[in-house]
């Protein structure tokens, strides 16, 4: 079941158009993958899904319902979480009030905490410090851990491997890949293709703010991504 | 022994009130980001506005301390962050900086303008009337009780909030990602409101504890937030239990020197300048962090063409010989500043503009050069100009030095200290010899200045030493447009828009950073003595931190990266003002306003007003142009004739669907 849909997005930046219509839907239990060139939209995209940046034209669907230009908030009480490129995590917060910055969500501190520290470890044994002082890895970790915590319908990912070890980003992946198990939509962009590949269940590309391949990933993507990525003629 | 229990319950009393205040600054800091300047000119005002109430009303105290506190304080708060902060998030440290700076500025003129500074107000302390506590060999008020109990609740509760609560933790996060706060369902708007009210009443409640202890007046109370500062910078702007601790030193300090500073002529200033000494002092001695908030956002410094520089010299020129030749005596005295307080606000350009270096002391530095000559110069010989530049340009280089640890806020921090050390020791000082020269400062009253001397003929007339400004400001603009197009005025951009990168390429920081504060402070040293003579005498209190404010604002307002910033600041400063005030004598209140109003609209126009009016005339020339070569360009030639648009395609596929 498609718990995202966007029809037709379109989105500007200052006046300039970057997406020309978007047709992306993610499913419950399904990772997809957003797959494009630097500067093609995809952030954008993701932005417009949680709320934070305008649809000048389309609509963004959630759960069959219009959500086109709802407030994020509502959005993210609603159970959708973007986690934004670079460190989603407040640095000069410590571990424990990132968590509690989710209670809005409706679910206690108590139980935030634990299913955080249930899930990564690591966490609970640095509860205590600044997360700006958590390596790239942690933080990462952190954010996950903010956005799963408090059972998402949705979770948007963005550029999650950034500055990360090759090994670190597999393992957030294999994270990635168990909470849609069990029953999140997870809609990941990535950059890095290879990274995200090996867990995704759908993929499409984005070149130039339109999708230019949808399908999937062992459909012959591989493939293709070179031609799509360099735009050479097909 | 009694003595020094007795001086400590003063100082501890003192330090309570700072903790107050600098805990609400503090808060304020760590919600939202930015250091305000204002602080303490919110206490101010909440202590005037206690005193109407109270006092000039006859209210009950409870009353009048309800509204203050819960309806005035908060109203204030609020207003500030839905007029100013808010629309300000977007901006740089510096234009946040600026507009606290012009609240201060504001508040200041406003409180003079509504309470008449020259009629008395005291202010019964609270419960008056009460017989003190004894507690062993010291002697408690009841007043001074409450001020301790009353920190103690603050700290506890601020403590609380910040540490234990949601709202809190949705407070600090605001600062560190406003979109993240959204994306966690939470309104990072309320919380910098919440952190705004607060702030508010924490200074309001600071400003009515102390204010029946001493003079009410404006410019002081603003001030004493001078000591709630170094407390703040004890705790460095984020620790409350530090800031606490500051406080009680500062307090301490203060009440000691009091006490114990041996009688003699030289030091009454020091215990006046003791918290700008040791918030000078705590500056250098404790490391700062990255400051919060820092998207910095560099203003422009655009490079002057040589063609728009003579024709600003040009016009400098004639429009000081033209104002001196019509003026009377009685009128260039009033208007002769236009070109001397220009150089003030020119000498911004390179340290402020090109380097990214935030002074908040350079009228000071004109106060140095004004010094100088007024000793050196009475006899008109031009070496003493010369002595004059040279000794403000050394006062610079000496402020360059903690400027190397400094920056951002810390920098114009230690700049305003330095000022007010200046303001309330060293300009007071009676004359002292060093190494057997004589040294003599402003005389503790005015010095008198003399017009330098030409071709053996006494430039002593208002007209005269109008034209010299003029030319001497000309000549300044010149200089300074020839440095931006030099080597070392692209090494000072590169300076400001990485320290880190900068050093990487090989350039020494010490030497460029010394070398541009020596610079501005000699042209503001300059500009000083040309003030000086223009106005013939002159005391400390002519640049003192409180009059160099709205220099500073002016010229910001003009844009600190554009050389036509010293015309239009000397212009823009003292021409309004004196003509509103000479139209309608009434409005010389409203007229003291005018400066920080416009501060306060700089969220418009980040860049400065130079910069925009230059925009608007080129947008108009190139519309004129624009509008007449379009038609003439058939569109087989698109591309061809007219360099090819990204928008032209679209209007092609337009025309073909069409046909």
């Amino acid at each position: 079941m498609n718990v995202l849909e966007l029809r037709g997005v379109r989105a500007a930046h200052d006046g300039i158009t970057v997406l020309h219509g978007v047709d992306l839907t993610a499913a419950a239990g399904r990772v997809t993958a957003l797959l494009g060139p630097n500067g093609a939209g995809k952030t954008t995209t993701l932005r417009v899904a949680a709320g934070v940046h305008p649809a000048s034209g389309g609509r963004v669907l959630l759960g069959g319902r219009d959500a086109t230009g709802a407030d994020p908030r509502a959005l993210a009480r609603a159970g959708v979480r973007l986690i934004p490129e670079g460190r989603g995590v407040f640095p000069n917060l410590t571990v424990r009030d990132n968590l509690l910055m989710m209670t809005r969500t409706g679910r206690t501190r108590e139980e935030i905490e634990e299913a955080a520290f249930a899930r990564f470890p690591v966490l609970a044994r640095c509860a205590a410090r600044h997360a700006g002082t958590l390596s790239g890895g942690e933080q990462q970790m952190l954010a996950l851990a903010r956005g799963l915590a408090t059972d998402p319908a949705v979770l948007l990912l963005d550029e999650l491997s950034m500055g990360l070890a090759p090994l670190v980003v597999a393992r957030l992946y294999e994270q990635v890949a168990e909470i849609a198990r069990q029953g999140v939509a997870v809609l990941v962009v990535e950059q890095f293709a290879a990274a995200v590949l090996g867990v995704a269940d759908r993929a499409a590309v984005l070149v130039r703010g339109r999708v230019a391949w949808r399908g999937r990933p062992d459909d012959g993507l591989r493939a293709e991504l070179s031609a799509l990525y360099l735009g050479s003629p097909r | 022994m009694d003595g020094f229990a007795a001086f400590g319950i003063v100082g501890l009393t003192t330090a309570a009130v700072y903790a107050v205040i600098g805990s609400g600054l503090v808060l304020t800091y760590v919600t939202t980001g930015v250091f305000n300047f204002a602080h303490g000119a919110a206490g101010m005002m909440a202590a005037f506005a206690y005193w109407q109430l109270s006092a000039g009303w006859g209210w009950p105290v409870p009353v009048a301390l309800a509204v203050v506190l819960l309806v005035l304080a908060p109203a204030f708060g609020l207003l500030a962050e839905r007029a100013l902060f808010g629309p300000a998030q977007r901006l740089g440290q510096a234009e946040r900086l600026v507009m606290t700076v012009a609240l201060l500025s504001g508040l200041i003129a406003l409180a003079r303008w509504v309470w008449d500074p020259n009629v008395p107000r005291p202010l019964p302390t609270f419960f008056a009337g009460r017989a003190p506590l004894r507690l062993g060999p010291a002697t408690v008020t009841w007043h001074q009780g409450l001020t301790m109990v009353v920190a103690v609740a603050v700290a506890a509760g601020l403590w609380v909030l910040l540490h234990r609560t949601r709202t809190g933790a949705e407070m600090r996060a605001t600062v560190d990602d406003r979109t993240l706060v959204v994306l966690a369902g939470g309104d990072p708007v309320r919380a910098s409101r919440a952190a705004w009210i607060l702030g508010t009443q924490l200074a309001a409640l600071g400003g009515i504890l102390i204010a029946p202890t001493v003079t009410l007046d404006a410019a002081q109370l603003s001030l004493l937030i001078v000591s709630a500062y170094t407390a703040a910078v004890f705790g460095r702007l984020r620790s409350l239990p530090l800031t606490f601790l500051g406080a009680a030193v500062v307090g301490c300090t203060e009440s000691y020197l009091t006490g114990y500073l041996p009688q003699n002529a030289y030091l009454p200033g020091l215990r006046l300048a003791a918290p700008a000494l040791l918030l000078f002092l705590a500056l250098l001695a404790f490391p700062h962090r990255r400051l919060r908030g820092s998207d910095e956002r560099a203003g422009r410094a655009p490079v002057p063409a040589w063609r728009g520089t003579a024709l600003l010299a040009a016009a400098i020129v004639a429009a000081g010989t033209v104002l001196a030749a019509v003026l009377g005596e009685g009128d260039l005295v009033t208007y002769g500043p236009v070109f001397s307080l220009g150089l003030v606000a020119l000498s911004y350009v390179p340290l402020a503009g090109y380097a990214g270096q935030i002074s908040l002391c350079q009228l000071s530095m004109a106060g140095v050069g004004a010094v100088v000559w007024a000793h050196l110069g009475a006899d008109g010989a031009w070496w003493a100009l010369g002595a004059a530049v040279a000794v403000a340009a050394l006062a610079g280089a000496l402020v360059a030095l903690p400027a190397l640890r400094l920056s951002g806020v810390y920098l114009a921090l230690g700049t305003a200290a330095f000022a007010v050390v200046l303001d309330r020791w060293i300009f007071t000082l009676p004359s002292f010899e060093v190494l057997g020269v004589r040294i003599a400062l402003f005389d503790q009253g005015s010095v008198e200045l003399a017009g330098p001397r030409l071709f053996g003929h006494r430039l002593d007339g208002g007209a005269e030493l109008m034209v010299l400004a003029a030319v001497c400001l000309a000549l300044a603009t010149v200089a300074v447009a020839a440095l931006r197009r030099s080597r070392y005025g692209r090494r000072l951009v590169a300076l400001r828009d990485s320290e880190a990168a900068y050093a990487t390429l090989g350039g020494g920081l010490l030497v460029a950073k010394v070398a541009v504060f020596a610079l501005s402070a000699g042209i503001a040293g300059l500009g000083g003595a040309l003030y000086g003579m223009q106005l013939r005498s002159v005391t400390a209190d002519q640049f003192s931190l409180v009059a160099g404010l709205p220099v500073f604002l002016v010229a910001v307002i003009g844009g600190l990266g554009a050389i036509g910033c010293g015309l239009f600041t000397g212009t823009a400063y003292i021409g309004p003002v004196n003509l509103l005030v000479a139209l309608a004598p009434g409005s010389q209140n409203l007229v003291a306003l005018l400066p920080g109003l416009a501060g306060l609209g700089l969220a418009r126009n980040p860049d400065g007003l130079i910069p925009a009016m230059r925009a608007g005339v080129r947008r108009l020339a190139q519309g004129l142009t624009a509008r007449r070569g379009e038609s003439e360009v058939p569109v087989e030639w698109w591309g061809v004739r007219r360099p090819w648009r990204p928008e032209d395609g679209e209007v092609l596929a337009r025309g073909i669907a069409g046909s």
